[in-house]
């Protein structure tokens, strides 16, 4: 089976999206989503294991041979991110029995699991394809049942959050089909490869031009960049905590993957940010969302909110690094794609425990809970310490390489603003840990014991990974570097 | 004259911005999707627009003919359509629960409930 | 409910037509124009045009809820287990080739099962979708 790995990837998913709906019983379809979850993660893991050593893997879909046919390739840029996706996956479902059956009717529970299969098929989907139009297709279905998620929340303005994503994301997806009907009509073809080639032969035209508007823009309505973040605060914040925490791990690092893919591996560095001014283009959104975002997050009384906002802020980065243009700034984009992940992955799953037990997440209502919920406010505090970049945590492996790539580019100012916004971290964080730890329990609070292990431990192995991959770089930064170089090969 | 012979894009943009404008100006949630509607519908159009081929026919092996129109943007656009279609029955489906919850489908009004709350 | 006699013969006699159409339309696209797509939107406006006419209660029985819920998930995976076969059987996902003895033969069969999957769902989830909403509407009438 082990050259059907690639498709494997996103059939998997494919299958228990509709046997989940088939069992209907929520425990069984609770076992056939972990089960999923955890296929996927070994698939990835060793497809990661076999692009390191070797060649790029390309997958025929029913041995019709590319660019006619479709093609899923694999190198080490998507086999990373299919790891993230799919560990964030693997993670996350253990944490789902017991918060779902907290927040969800009764009834609704197996239709939790189908989407969430459907939603982990379409993003694994949009990362391994080597086909634009069929990156469109899984976008879609990974946007379509994310939107489904996020109004199971219980709150009445879920519902509105949810019409406004999909609004925002619908008009996002059709700018990228128009971008890609125009390299199309250029072109002539679809498959990845063959349109980076075929690009590289031909001078700039204006359809090109335009096709290159429409998809980074497309791209950045989905990756929620300033100032086309609009839709984020609300559907985090409303959405069921679990949904928070998947797609506030995931979604969004999906789409900076696509636009690492366009601008690097379809158009080239040349058009990218040499005929097309994107680099200072992304240079000042991206910091703006830094500074902006992480600035709105300190007011916000809704702690889910605040780490919305500061998801808007830490995107910033990511784009920041991709704009630099070179090996350490793009590596420097991966890794922090990987680290965010981890850390606000599991922020929301801690805060998904906050929730299980006081029903809100509030930060008036978290006063002395510190002491009340040790374990899941310590796991908070790590989370937020990796958010900031203090050393031994993530994220100061990813704002090192940041600043490193911003000095490699001689943009000295840019370095010194990471470390400016940095601060803003602190304060927001800040804020938490003084309500939780400094102040003291109301006089009315109940006896509440911490959140159930099985909800406890994965956000533990979240917070854990992010210390630990603080710790020993290795993979993360190797395969990082390895994944910029190539991106840059390809287009250069 | 070759502005006018390509009248099949004006009416791929003119649909576009009229889709696009629907979506932003209106405050009505129907409306909206409506609008969403006539957007996507501009990029089918837009679609099977250049998988016209000049002189050419159906795309179906028929005896003496040799020109064919290019068939793979009609798949392509079946797929887009279906995904169209997904959106805004879940698009309207949203709207009905917004409108049990809000007894309102108009932006501003529910903004304004938001609001007290 | 008014009962209008002529949109009720009418239809009645119009039902098998639409049905039969369906299926020429769902096994002709081996050959020329047609899928399942096509073939599964023409079937479940054929249901729902008898839920207009007779009344949800009626076309209900015809199509329960439970069966359109299982149709569902029954056409992705006979989508989706064509491919698996495919594998097993030594080819790659989705390669109809090696479903039968010669190729030609297996290519028949391929896409003669998935377009059969893709009908299946298309058809349910169209009634589906025309369902929840009419129902939902009369609950609501009710109350």
């Amino acid at each position: 089976m082990i050259e059907h790995l690639a498709a494997l990837q996103v059939v998997i998913p494919l299958l228990c999206a509709p046997i989940c709906m088939l069992v209907r019983y929520r425990d069984w379809a609770w076992i056939v989503a972990l089960f999923g979850s955890w296929a996927c993660l070994v698939i990835s893991w060793l497809l990661l294991q076999q692009v390191i050593v070797g060649d790029p893997i390309s997958y025929h879909m029913g041995n019709w041979a590319p660019p006619l046919g479709i093609e899923y390739r694999v190198d080490t840029v998507n086999a990373f991110v299919l790891l993230i996706v799919s560990a964030i996956g693997a993670v996350v479902t253990p944490y789902a029995r017991e918060s779902v059956r907290a927040e969800f009717g009764v009834n609704r529970v197996y239709l939790f699991y189908t989407s969430y299969m459907l939603c982990l098929c379409g993003l694994l989907g949009v990362t391994i394809t080597g086909d634009a139009f069929n990156l469109f297709v899984f976008l879609e279905i990974s946007s379509l049942s994310s939107y489904v998620l996020i109004a199971m929340g219980k709150d009445r303005r879920a519902l509105t959050a949810s019409y406004q994503y999909l609004v925002l994301g619908t008009i996002g997806a059709t700018f990228i089909v128009i971008g890609i009907g125009l390299l199309y009509a250029e072109t002539g073809t679809l498959n990845m490869e063959d349109l980076a080639k075929r690009l590289a032969d031909q001078p700039l035209s204006r359809t090109v031009g335009a096709a290159f508007g429409f998809l980074v823009v497309g791209i950045s309505l989905k990756l929620a960049l300033f100032p086309l973040h609009l839709w984020l605060p609300n559907a985090y914040t409303y959405a069921p905590s679990v949904v928070s925490a998947f797609l506030a791990a995931t979604a969004t690092k999906v789409a900076v993957y696509v636009l690492l893919r366009f601008l690097f591996s379809i158009f080239n560095v040349k058009l990218s940010f040499g005929v097309m001014p994107l680099d200072t283009i992304l240079l000042v959104l991206s910091v703006i969302a830094m500074f902006a975002a992480s600035a709105v997050a300190i007011f916000q009384p809704d702690i889910k909110r605040m780490l919305a906002y500061s998801s808007v802020a830490q995107i910033g980065y990511m784009v920041l690094g991709i704009s630099f243009a070179n090996v350490n700034g793009i590596a420097a984009g991966i890794i922090h794609l990987f680290n965010h992940a981890l850390m606000k992955g599991g922020m929301f799953l801690a805060l998904g425990c906050v929730f299980y037990q006081i029903a809100s997440v509030r930060l008036d209502d978290m006063a002395g809970l510190g002491k009340r919920m040790p374990w899941t406010m310590a796991a908070f505090v790590v989370g937020g310490l990796s958010l900031i970049g203090v050393p031994l945590t993530v994220g100061f492996v990813s704002k090192w390489y940041l600043v490193v790539g911003a000095l490699d580019r001689g943009w000295w100012f840019a370095a010194l603003l990471i470390l400016l916004s940095s601060l803003l971290a602190v304060v927001y964080i800040w804020r938490v840990v003084e309500v939780a730890y400094l102040k003291p329990a109301p006089e009315n609070a109940g006896d509440i014991e911490d959140a159930p292990p099985s909800m406890l431990i994965p956000t533990w192995i979240l917070i854990g990974a992010s210390v630990f991959f603080g710790i020993n770089t290795d993979l993360t930064v190797g395969v990082a570097k390895q994944a910029a170089m190539q991106l840059l090969g390809a287009g250069g | 004259m070759a502005a006018v012979g390509l009248y099949n894009y004006w009416i791929v943009v003119f649909l576009m911005m009229a889709g696009f404008y629907i979506v932003i100006a209106h405050d009505n949630l129907v409306k909206k999707i409506v609008g969403l509607n006539i957007f996507q519908a501009s990029v089918f159009v837009m679609y099977i627009t250049f998988g016209k081929v000049q002189g050419g026919t159906a795309p179906i092996i028929a005896d003496g003919v040799t020109t064919y129109s290019n068939p793979l943007p009609h798949v392509l656009i079946l797929t887009a359509i279906v995904v169209g279609v997904a959106t805004t029955a879940l698009g309207l489906a949203l709207v009905v629960r917004i409108n049990e919850a809000y007894g309102t489908i108009e932006e501003d009004e529910i903004h304004d409930q938001d609001d007290d709350t | 409910m008014h009962s209008y006699l002529v949109l009720r013969v009418v239809a009645k006699l119009l039902m098998p037509f639409i049905m039969l159409f369906g299926l020429y339309v769902q096994f002709h696209g081996d050959f020329g124009p047609g899928g399942g797509f096509q073939a599964g939107v023409i079937f479940a406006a054929g249901f729902i045009l008898y839920a207009l006419i007779f009344g949800l209660k009626d076309a209900g029985k015809v199509l329960p809820r439970g069966i359109l819920r299982f149709g569902i998930a029954l056409g992705v995976l006979l989508f989706a287990g064509v491919g698996v076969y495919d594998m097993l059987v030594g080819g790659k996902y989705l390669d109809y080739s090696v479903m039968a003895q010669d190729p030609v033969h297996g290519q028949h069969l391929g896409i003669l099962l998935v377009e059969l999957g893709v009908g299946i769902t298309v058809t349910s989830v169209m009634v589906m979708v025309f369902f929840t909403f009419a129902r939902h509407r009369q609950t609501k009438g009710d109350d």
